[in-house]
């Protein structure tokens, strides 16, 4: 009674995804779906040589305070780094009187309560506290910046594929739109107050380009402020500020797998000594 | 405990025997993964899987306690308790990274050890119950990683909560009142939020006792074997320990290699970027896609494109979802064919290489591809040979497979592939008997 049962659902299961599947296949051969304009112009990040690339890569912490040197010049006036503290900065070389000093001379300040009036007011950051944000709330936000709201950059290179690569992909992707795109997809236009960009999923973006002049950040190593190197650099810090634990990550990796493939051996030795007399 | 020549426990040390008189613990530990559990002898390395499942769960139940002492179950700080964890907390990244590539790990281990239970004929008789403790297992495991891939409230979290609990939405007339209990609101929030996490920290556990009675109802008839032949006699088996607690050690030294390259070197592979962005009521991800180890059914759920008569496309999907796993609760009486073990079983061998197996990998692949051509059409070609596979196709190979040959035991199926013809080894010690330390 059973088995009947069951093998009618089975039928019935079959032949309806197998006519789903025959109307489905009429119809894409019918009226294939039509090309997209993302679907064709869109393109995958660029390859970006970092240091930290590959298991065991590390972060090269010259690379990390020139991309801190281009956060706090560039990317702070609209961007926050929320899940990052003034104090983490010495985890890239900073020592702990110059985390004190990048806190104090921070343009932005950290709202408090006025310890002598009540009222609401702000201070100069200390270094416990985490970067400011450059915007009261998203209202703000986004009234500041033609309706969309600047993300938080904390996370942002595990918050997209390759974000790493990505990252810079974007910041030295901005170009104008191509004559072919507007050919085939006359409504495709950019809309006013967006930017093209063919490394962005919908390839209008509202952050105007951050980095457009070799000079633009000072950099105090002596190297040059390509546009290129600076995006290079920001991509870099932040993918440090994304997954600040990388190098403990990988140096605990390469112990414990040291470790594992001792013990494992010994595992196997014992296996097979116990199972040597007993055919199987 | 199963079979008459199966060790007892005898004490050496004198605390043992004044345990063992007042609380037996030892000796059932003895009878369940000790000495004193005979297990066929010609077991291969699918069988490491269930006592590798067992160290998943561990893995999980263990690192989850330490993140729930650091994480916050509510919608204005489940983000940022998260990154907190990551960041400032002890060893805080290797904590929530094993938790949630062990989640990975634990279904991947369960998914090879079902295959083993389905090419071998572990559900059949007389193990049905075995299996369906299993599928329950597996139930409960589904459950819990859905909760707990809420918790951490990113994107996916928040809309793989939407989009699941909305199948119940679904169901015709109670379907809407069902999603809004289940989540507390009429959206997912704090109320789902502290919900999930109560029931993420309590199923584990219930897990844990379903475990019990899965390996309770294994020790009755004791395990299959690669052959699906019966236990014949002593020289048939070998004592659990120390013959397979050596060759799960082995086993577990691989899963922990395997398991620590992907924690410590590609923590993120199987996770989702959109899940470390916070959870955002008001922007929908371009594409919603459960974690990979839900795809198959996820495929399976959107491969219904077309309404029967009143009854809606999606209701059909949703419907054809909890079948597609339900339906194993009653593989036992679908296959009635004696022959147990897939290796004798020549027609039986052919659907399930050529049939199931690519079918399971092809929803795999297409539930966590977008919903495009041509990657519905193909969840619909395999979700059809799925259900044809266990509800038509099973039942029919049993009336008209020629099985081959079976051999008459263990041990002369171990001695035919060792071309021996005896079974006495160099120390001349019976068969089936311990060696002496
Ligand atoms: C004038 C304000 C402004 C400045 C300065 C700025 N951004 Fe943006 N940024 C925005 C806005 C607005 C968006 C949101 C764009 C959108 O969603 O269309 C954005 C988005 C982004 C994104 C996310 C793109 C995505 O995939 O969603 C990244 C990454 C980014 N900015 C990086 C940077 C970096 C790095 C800098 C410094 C070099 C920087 N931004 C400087 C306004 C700014």
């Amino acid at each position: 009674m059973l088995r009947p049962a069951l093998v009618a659902i089975g039928a019935f299961f079959t032949l309806m995804l197998l006519y789903s599947f025959g109307a489905g296949a009429v119809s894409y051969i019918s009226e294939p779906p039509a090309a997209t304009v993302e679907h064709e112009f869109h393109l995958p990040p660029k390859e970006v040589a970092f240091s930290f690339n590959g298991p065991l890569g590390h972060y090269d912490r010259q690379q990390l305070q020139r991309g801190f040197q281009v956060y706090k010049e560039v990317c702070s006036a609209c961007h926050s780094l929320k899940f990052v503290s003034f104090r983490d900065l010495q985890q890239i070389g900073y020592n702990e009187a110059e985390v004190k000093a990048i806190a104090k001379q921070w343009a932005i300040k950290t709202p408090d309560v006025d310890p002598a009036t009540g009222e609401m007011s702000t201070r100069d950051p200390v270094p416990a506290d985490k970067f400011p944000k450059p915007f009261a709330n998203n209202v703000a936000a986004a009234a500041a910046n033609n309706n969309a709201i600047p993300p938080d950059l904390s996370l942002m290179t595990k918050a997209r594929h390759h974000g790493s690569a990505y990252v810079y992909s974007l910041l030295t992707g901005y170009q104008p739109q191509p004559a072919e795109l507007l050919k085939k997809f006359p409504d495709a236009a950019t809309p006013p107050g967006l930017n093209y960009n063919p490394y962005f999923p919908n390839l209008n973006l509202a952050m105007a380009q951050p980095l457009v002049a070799e000079g633009q950040v000072t950099y105090t190593d002596g190297t040059k402020p390509t546009v290129d190197q600076m995006a290079q650099d920001i991509a870099a810090f932040l993918t440090w500020t994304a997954e600040p634990k990388l190098e403990n990550r990988r140096s605990a990796g390469l112990a414990a797998l040291v470790f594992l493939a001792i013990a494992t051996g010994l595992a196997y030795a014992a296996y097979q000594n116990i199972w040597r007399d007993k055919k199987h | 405990m199963s079979f008459p020549w199966a060790e007892h426990y005898t004490p050496k040390a004198p605390v043992m025997k004044w345990l063992d008189e007042r609380l037996p613990l030892p000796r059932l530990v003895y009878g369940a993964v000790g000495a004193g559990y005979p297990v066929p002898r010609n077991l291969n390395y699918f069988w490491n899987f269930g006592v590798l499942a067992g160290v998943a769960l561990m893995i999980q139940i263990v690192s989850g306690i330490v993140l729930g002492m650091h994480y916050a179950a509510n919608e204005l700080v489940a983000f940022g308790t998260t990154e907190h964890i990551m960041r400032d907390v002890n060893a805080g990244w290797a904590i929530r990274y094993a938790h949630a590539n062990g989640a990975s790990f634990f279904f991947i281990v369960v998914y090879l050890h079902i295959f083993r239970g389905l090419y071998y004929g572990s559900y059949k008789a007389p193990r049905e119950m075995v299996w369906l403790l299993g599928l329950v297992i597996f139930l409960l495991m589904m459950a819990t990683a859905f909760m707990g891939y809420v918790l951490p409230w990113g994107q996916m979290s928040y809309w793989g909560a939407k989009v699941i609990t909305g199948l119940f939405g679904a169901i015709p007339v109670v379907g809407e009142p069902i999603q809004t209990w289940l989540l507390g609101g009429f959206a997912p929030g704090n109320a789902a939020l502290n919900r999930f996490f109560s029931l993420h920290y309590l199923l584990p556990f219930v897990i844990a006792g379903v475990i019990i009675l899965h390996i309770w109802a294994l020790h009755i008839p004791g395990s299959n074997n690669p052959t699906g032949v019966d236990v014949k006699g002593p020289q048939d088996t070998v004592p659990f320990h120390p013959y397979y607690t050596a060759k799960d050690g082995f086993g577990l030294g691989v899963f922990l290699i395997l398991f620590s390259i992907l924690l410590f070197f590609a923590p993120n592979f199987l996770g989702h970027p959109d899940n470390y962005i916070e959870a955002n009521p008001l922007s929908t991800p371009a594409h919603i896609v459960p974690e990979w180890y839900f795809w198959p059914f996820y495929a399976i759920l959107r491969a219904f494109t077309f309404d029967f008569f009143f009854v809606p496309a999606k209701l059909l999907g949703v419907v054809a979802m909890f079948a597609s796993i339900l339906l194993l609760f009653f593989l036992p009486w679908l296959d009635n064919s004696p022959v147990r073990s897939g290796s004798y079983r020549p027609l039986f061998k052919k659907f399930f290489w050529f049939g199931l197996i690519p079918c399971v990998l092809i929803l795999g692949y297409c539930g966590g591809a977008p919903a495009e051509e041509p990657y519905v059409m193909l969840s619909q070609l395999a979700s059809a040979y799925y259900f044809a596979h266990f509800l038509i196709i099973l039942p029919a190979i049993a009336y008209f497979e020629k099985p081959l040959p079976l051999p008459n035991s263990i041990t002369e199926a171990v001695l035919a592939k060792h071309g021996a013809k005896n079974d006495t080894d160099s120390r001349g010690l019976t068969p089936g008997a311990v060696p002496a330390e």
